[in-house]
């Protein structure tokens, strides 16, 4: 058994701090820590400098210390709409009990409060319909991978489609999803906006590919010696898949799980901003359309939150990875 | 005697796209229940697919194999198969790879308790029950080799078919896992097919050997018993003359063969000969889609 391992970029500062080879630790250290700030410091100025040279019609494009400055706003504007949030309903708590004590049997009826949603409200949509839309894309494409990777003719079939399919861009589904969800989903009560399920289904079919292809390459590559042991042990189909297929497959399919939430947080945002759906697209697409001079700054700030919640989503794809992934111990 | 194992003329072809390719003809063996068989020959020579056909992952296209009185037709553990690189599961540990057959051939015959029991046995007979929860990519080529025959065995195999079994190991090693091989084998009476291509082991492992002809059309050659006693011990027989003489017997065939290689009168291409070797079926591999 080796000791408690350190999780990897602590290790040099430990061992520095024991006095271990401190040389190199100081050069780990450089490598791991001072490249990557220096990278995001020249970001941080080339886009200062650049800024203060774009005059835009809505003003001057903003640089960092805007951007920072707005964030902040949007950070208090969430909260005053909370604590209003907050108000609405306790007014409303009040105002029941007093007709209540006049008039015991009354049934009281609650509203929800009804404010524009924050900018933090934006991002749990998305997050909330990119996820749906990647884990519908994820159960469509994983058993339609494993049956295309065991059958040639359904490969044959099936691959022609997927190659026309593939490329296609969401913008170009977005008007057709619009209109046959809206044909179809038609219940009195719907359990989810209809809004959400075209952002949901555009994003399906735009991030089923990577997952759909990997799958389908990773179970075909099993190799003849284990489905050898397969037929030697006379596994039945269903155990087969489960035992030797699956895991067979579990390297590449994850590696398409990623590719495949990469480009579904990247479609959601896009259709978004077309179809007027609630989240991050929408915030970016009304600011736009605002135009007031705090416009630009806060575009930017949701600029920079895609980026990151896009990084945050791959990583935690690279953990899940790392745990199921045989082929990486 | 009825044999335990019987294969009547036994011929195989090929449908390749550049013609039929005939890699077996007539091949006629009996087999007695508790013997150890060598298969021997050059490479090309159809060992693997008559080893195939006996597991029954090839179908002959002429004749067939008869295992205590049925027809083989389909694969199953009462064939157990050694596979020449180890073939175990990578994901699962090595008592996981005992257990999945375990489980499989046992499901209704056995217990949980009998189970673990059945698996811990067949582990410690190749003495790797110490690694169980190793996974493959964790032990060396050896020690998978160990694992390997230890879940063939625990499918309690009627015969037990080793194709090359320590054909990837260095020399020491391979010395070791033979005399595992032989103590279990003269413990339990198994029956043994194996495909070798070292004479040594032939000869120090087998009851018989036989000598395939060169391809296409190979066939057997002749068959020679080892009639030497048992145990047998390897530094022991290195200074024994009989044991020197069936060495040579066997060594002598193999290099008759390499001089008229093309008996057949066929201009025998290497490459044809090379081909169909023991997998003709396995598709090309793809390279990954993008990732």
């Amino acid at each position: 058994m080796t000791t408690l391992t350190l999780p990897q970029w602590l290790q040099p500062w430990v061992r520095l701090a024991r006095g271990e080879a401190p040389q190199a630790q100081i050069r780990l250290l450089l490598l791991q820590w001072a490249a990557p700030i220096v990278g995001i410091l020249v970001l941080l100025a080339v886009w200062q400098l650049g800024a203060s040279r774009i005059n835009t019609s809505l003003g001057q494009f903003p640089g960092p210390v805007q951007v920072y400055e707005q964030a902040g706003n949007l950070l208090a504007e969430h909260r005053a709409e909370r604590e209003r949030s907050r108000a609405f309903m306790l007014r409303q708590e009040e105002r029941i009990a007093a007709r209540l004590a006049q008039q015991p049997d009354w049934e009281p009826v609650r509203r929800s409060y009804t404010g524009a949603p924050t900018f933090f409200d934006q991002i749990r949509t998305s997050l909330v319909t990119v996820l749906a839309g990647f884990l519908l894309a994820s159960l469509i494409a994983i058993p339609l991978g494993i049956v295309m990777g065991l059958s040639r003719v359904l490969e044959n079939a099936l691959n022609p489609v997927v190659q026309l399919l593939k490329p296609v861009s969401p913008l170009a589904w977005l008007p057709l999803v619009t209109l046959v969800v809206a044909a179809l989903y038609t219940t009195e009560d719907p359990a989810f906006s209809r809004s959400f399920v075209v952002s949901m289904v555009t994003v399906m079919l735009c991030s089923l590919w990577p997952t759909l292809i990997n799958t389908a390459v990773g179970v075909k590559t099993v190799s003849d010696d284990l489905n050898n042991v397969s037929r030697v042990l006379r596994l039945k189909w269903l155990t087969h898949v489960r035992r030797i297929v699956l895991p067979s497959a579990i390297p590449m399919m994850f590696a398409g799980l990623r590719v495949s939430l990469g480009i579904a947080w990247m479609v959601l945002i896009a259709a978004e901003m077309l179809a007027q759906n609630p989240g991050l697209g929408k915030f970016v697409w009304d600011e736009f359309q605002n135009g007031s001079s705090q416009s630009l700054s806060r575009i930017m700030v949701a600029v920079l939150v895609i980026g990151a919640i896009g990084f945050a989503l791959d990583r935690i794809m690279v953990l899940i990875q790392r745990r199921v992934d045989w082929k990486q111990d | 005697m009825k044999p335990l194992l019987e294969l009547s003329s036994v011929g195989m072809h090929f449908e390749t796209p550049g013609g039929i390719f005939d890699a077996l003809r007539d091949v006629n063996l009996r087999i007695n229940e508790g013997e150890f068989v060598s298969l021997i020959g050059h490479s090309g020579c159809g060992k693997s697919t008559v080893l195939n056909i006996v597991a029954g992952l090839l179908q002959a296209t002429r004749g067939g194999a008869i295992l205590a009185g049925r027809e083989v037709t389909a694969p199953g553990p009462e064939r157990a198969v050694v596979f020449q690189n180890h073939s175990l599961l990578p994901w699962l540990s090595v008592w996981d790879n005992v257990a999945l057959a375990v489980q499989e051939v046992f499901r209704r015959r056995m217990n949980r308790a009998e189970m673990r029991d059945w698996i811990a046995h067949n582990l410690e007979l190749v003495q790797m029950l110490h690694a169980r929860d190793k996974r493959p990519g964790e032990i060396s080529g050896g020690m998978k080799q160990r694992v390997g025959i230890a879940r063939a065995l625990a499918m309690q195999p009627r015969v037990l078919l080793m194709d090359e079994p320590f054909g990837a190991l260095d020399a020491l090693t391979r010395a070791r896992l033979q005399d595992t091989l032989m103590q279990i084998q003269t413990a339990q009476g198994n029956t043994v097919i194996m495909i070798t291509h070292d004479v040594d082991e032939a000869v120090l492992l087998s009851d018989r050997i036989v000598m395939m002809t060169n391809g296409p059309s190979a066939t057997i050659g002749e068959i020679l018993p080892i009639d030497l006693p048992r145990p047998r011990d390897r530094l022991m027989l290195a200074d024994n003359a009989h044991y020197n003489r069936l060495r040579h017997r066997v060594l002598r065939f193999l290099h008759e063969r390499d001089d008229d290689g093309d008996v057949a009168g066929v201009a025998a291409s290497v490459t044809a000969l090379q081909t169909p070797a023991s997998s003709p079926a396995s598709p090309p591999k793809k390279s990954a889609a993008s990732a």
